[in-house]
């Protein structure tokens, strides 16, 4: 069972190849310990594999992958984290979770998750916070905090999340993994709950590149019920670079390391050491507008919010509140229902998209964004990636940030400007500050996966980093 | 004592059958069980994504050439945001500052413009108030939700309740014979809101207009609306002041209540539909729409005027109605009959029949053209053919066989008219004096005496030219 565990996912999809491991071995495994699960990762767990009937299981070989509970999944809970959708089970399946299956990752389990998405420590979950693996009184990160943790931990050899704001890349690099966030279009995003429509992206959470890349290459496609969805231009590759000759990384004049805690900046600067030891160049590029990334996104992400979540009314599934009005039925049902910062988020929304506030608000925000995707286009000229700490601090301790919001919204200081801007962007583990992990940030142009999986690989294997110590 | 006028402005929305939905692959609905054409994206669960209709676009760019519009290059969806039972999602996907189509056309009213959005569903209440509001149950019905819709916007550019109700039947007309909807108010694929105010005569400033919500006929519309200038100058002349409100009229009693005030209007916190992606308008997609075109209107009137020499009211009242215009061609296809009287023998017919369509009558349209033709040969009179028309609408037939089974034949020469004229003249000698002596106003009596004696069969001229050689005049 050991070695089973020992193996990344790629390496079980290859053994299960040669014959040398069973694929319900495989999945038993991690099932046992996705049910003992004591992190509170998961909402859900498999009762067994689901049958193959003898069809080929496909080239993922049967390795099973969590999946967040946003998810659609047909017939199993999909609640995201909410009351609101508690106990509810869809009819149908996401189309991610589905190309995924037919490529044979068979669901595992649904992993918690900060409500709606809305977080960055899983601690806004209806259903509980999930612990970190490397330090249980501490936050995995969110809002796929689940996954990332059932991952770091071992109950899972993959999963899935998304990323609105950092979602994928802050929880991946508080608990030392790979979190890729791709090309907004690239992943249909068809049955995936939304947040924020204009920035959700699903993406691969895993051990490391390899896997986040293998996972990743049966994600892509378009989907003729996402019309937001694009034919991925290549095909996605398994990475082999071992140096990074050539490749230019561009570091944010801004970024002088200014309300970023020392030993993530150490971290930081060693892992540039490394670039430039595998032969990259090293150099500052202007982002003057990253700087209000922060405030556009809190406007844009809850003005969709406020308009994406109000289909949970108490008429069709999930909660009701039983009332003699249609109004009181309402208002009690979502009283009920949300928890405290998705109805933050829903009367920011709702206010920023009023009449007589939304050229201030939600007008300005959009221009600003446009303004950020413009910077990044200008950077992209003169360097190949933007490389960032993933979050300016390592897990922090369970409550420490529950009572400001503000404060909260600072740890995707780093990560909200990539979705305004719709491109890929990777968080991959940069080693350890006081005994808990630090990420690396990469982000490159729209659809430049296959470069950003190539770079990542170069420096995840001059990094080495052990991430063998949370899976015990 | 002031006068006033009335400023309307229509707002109509149309169901477009499509074949499915506007955002999703259910097939439209006619009256299948409940619930039974839905799917993820129509009940609004949670992860379901909209996908444009190209069918509904196509029908929105056939609309926006039949009405003289612009077609914007690039058109997007915008959410409106709010809460009802009959609106899964918690917000309609309709289109706001960039709509398919803008200014245009049709008749004498200009359109302000046309855009695409979906329907609700429909709500059934139970219990005795008949609205949400006390109701015992109220049951959602979403087979409807998301049927295509097309709202047609106008200028305010009627002045009355019936050139309201006329131009209404153009417009359902050129909708009809585009093909791209049922355009049944009854069954509300055609549903209309007026805006109305009135100002004095002679001023141009707009007074504070109300909002007449879905009235579903024709008749009602022009009821509605005649009933709300009638109120809105009642209390202009009491002194007092229109508010601005939406308004609901009931057919029933024929009385306006208030739907709700100013103050409670909806904010809708309209924001680009992030689900979806802009519409692109290519030239193919014009050029598709362009050749798919039948013959409007307002072109058929302009031909039936240029190529048939019809008057302007016969050219219009035949090709506003399009079954009219329609059964008039057929009759038309029938060899030697002239166009201007087969016309006002259409319109004999329409008011002989008590449905709309001619088409759907007993009299076929190549029986009307054989008794135009028995008309101007001067076979039958005019009187006569009316009796052989009632006939014809009565039993159907054949006009011939009736003219000559009930005897109807024009009494044409001297010979067999002489003696009847005599007969008048003798019967009313009084008469017959007065036009001796070069008065003619009372010549109608001995011409009716005639036509009575013949059951309308003598032709008037000859009468007056008989009566004329038998006082030697």
């Amino acid at each position: 069972m050991t070695e089973i565990l020992d193996l990344t996912a790629a390496q079980a999809a290859a053994a299960v190849e040669r014959g040398e491991l069973d694929r319900s071995e495989l999945f038993e495994t991690y099932r046992e310990r996705a049910a003992a699960d004591e992190l509170n990762a998961y909402l859900w767990v498999a009762d067994e594999a689901p049958h193959a009937n003898g069809a080929r299981v496909g080239p993922l070989s049967g390795v099973p992958l969590a999946v967040k509970d946003l998810f659609c999944t047909k017939d199993v809970p999909s609640q995201a984290g909410s009351k609101i959708l508690e106990h509810y089970r869809p009819p149908y399946t996401a189309t991610v979770v589905d190309r995924l299956a037919s490529a044979g990752a068979p669901l595992l389990g649904k992993t918690n998750q900060d409500e709606f998405a809305m977080g960055s420590s899983n601690e806004n979950s209806a259903y509980g916070p999930v612990l970190n693996p490397w330090d249980r009184a501490r936050v995995p990160g969110g809002s796929s905090g689940g996954s990332a943790a059932a991952v770091a931990s071992g109950s899972a050899p993959w999963a899935i999340g998304t990323d609105t704001g950092g979602s994928i890349r802050q929880p991946a690099a508080l608990c030392g993994i790979v979190g890729l966030k791709p090309t907004y279009g690239a992943v249909s995003r068809f049955g995936m709950i939304a947040f924020a429509s204009s920035l959700d992206q699903a993406g691969p959470l895993t051990r490391d590149v390899t896997d986040a890349a293998l996972l990743f290459r049966h994600m892509v496609g378009h989907d003729e019920r996402d019309s937001t969805s694009v034919a991925f231009p290549e095909e996605v590759r398994l990475p082999t670079a071992r140096t990074l000759e050539g490749v230019r990384l561009g570091v944010p004049e801004d970024l002088t390391g200014e309300g970023v805690e020392p030993g993530v900046m150490e971290r930081f600067d060693a892992t540039l050491q490394l670039a430039r030891d595998l032969g990259a160049t090293v150099d500052r590029v202007a982002l003057p507008h990253a700087d209000y990334a922060i405030s556009a996104y809190y406007v844009i992400a809850p003005a969709e919010a406020s308009s994406n979540l109000a289909r949970y009314d108490g008429v069709r599934y999930g909660l009701r509140r039983e009332a003699d009005d249609l109004l009181t039925m309402y208002t009690k049902t979502r009283h009920d229902g949300f928890g405290a910062e998705v109805k933050r988020r829903i009367l920011i929304g709702t206010y920023a998209l009023s009449s007589g506030y939304y050229d201030a608000y939600y007008g300005r925000a959009q221009r600003v964004r446009t303004k950020i995707a413009d910077d990044f286009k200008n950077a992209f000229e003169r360097v190949d990636f933007v490389v960032t700490p993933t979050s300016p601090g390592v897990a922090f301790e369970l409550g420490a940030k529950t009572d400001d919001p503000l404060a909260m919204y600072l740890n995707d200081y780093f990560t909200a400007p990539m979705p305004l801007a719709g491109i890929p962007a990777i968080s991959i583990p940069a080693g350890l500050s006081e005994g808990l992990p630090v990420g690396f940030q990469l982000a490159g142009p729209a659809f430049s996966e296959n470069r950003i999986l190539e770079a990542a690989y170069a420096l995840e294997q001059a990094i080495g980093f052990d991430n063998s110590a949370a899976r015990k | 004592m002031t006068d006033y006028e009335a400023v309307i402005g229509l707002e109509i929305h149309v169901q477009l059958s499509t074949r499915t939905k506007m955002f999703c692959g259910c097939e439209l609905s006619f009256g299948e069980p409940p619930n039974t054409h839905t799917c993820e994206v129509c009940l609004g669960l949670p992860g379901a994504l909209p996908v444009t209709n190209e069918q509904a676009i196509h029908y929105g760019l056939m609309i926006g050439m039949a009405l003289d519009c612009q077609l914007a290059p690039r058109s997007i969806f915008h959410r409106k945001n709010y809460f009802y039972p009959d609106l899964p999602k918690g917000y309609q996907i309709s289109q706001y500052d960039e709509p398919l189509c803008r200014g245009g056309r049709l008749g004498d009213v200009r359109i302000h413009r046309v855009h695409l959005e979906e329907d609700a569903a429909k709500l059934v209440h139970t219990g005795t108030s008949g609205r949400i509001h006390g109701a015992d149950t109220s049951i959602v019905d979403f087979n409807r939700g998301g049927t295509p819709l097309v709202e047609i916007v106008t200028e305010p550019d009627v002045r009355s309740a019936e050139q309201a109700g006329e131009w209404l039947r153009l417009l359902r007309t050129t909708l009809r014979q585009l093909g791209v909807s049922d355009v049944n108010m009854e069954e509300g694929s055609l549903r209309c809101d007026a805006n109305v105010s009135i100002r004095p005569v002679g001023t141009r400033e707009l007074g504070t207009k109300t909002e007449l919500k879905n009235m579903n006929s024709f008749r009602f519309i022009e009821k509605g609306i005649r009933a709300e200038i009638a109120r809105q100058e009642q209390r202009l002349r009491a002194g007092e002041e229109v508010e601005q409100e939406t308004l609901h009229f009931d057919p029933r009693t024929e009385t306006i209540s208030t739907l709700r005030s100013k103050e409670e209007a909806h904010d809708y916190r309209y924001f680009p539909e992030p689900d979806l992606v802009p519409i692109a308008i290519s030239e193919a997609m014009l050029e598709r729409a362009k050749s798919a075109l039948p013959e409007l209107p307002a072109a058929r009137a302009a031909r039936f005027e240029r190529d048939l020499g019809l008057t302007a009211d016969s050219a219009r009242l035949l090709a506003w109605r399009a079954e009219l215009g329609d059964y008039f061609e057929a009759a038309l296809s029938a060899d030697g009959v002239e166009a201007q009287p087969l016309a006002n023998w259409v319109n004999e017919l329409v008011a002989r029949i008590d449905v709309e369509d001619p088409a759907e009558s007993k009299v076929r349209p190549g029986a009307l053209a054989t008794l135009v033709g028995l008309v101007s040969e001067r076979k039958v009179t005019q009187g006569a053919a009316k009796q052989v028309l009632d006939t014809l609408v009565a039993e159907g037939g054949d006009p011939q066989a009736i003219v000559e089974r009930d005897g109807l034949t024009a009494i044409g020469g001297g010979d067999e008219l002489d003696p009847v004229v005599q007969a008048a003249l003798d019967a009313n000698p009084e008469i017959a004096e007065r036009l001796r002596n070069g008065d003619m106003k009372p010549i109608g009596v001995i011409i009716g005496h005639v036509m009575r004696e013949t059951r309308g069969r003598a032709d008037g001229g000859e009468v007056t030219r008989l009566v004329r050689a038998k006082l030697g005049l």
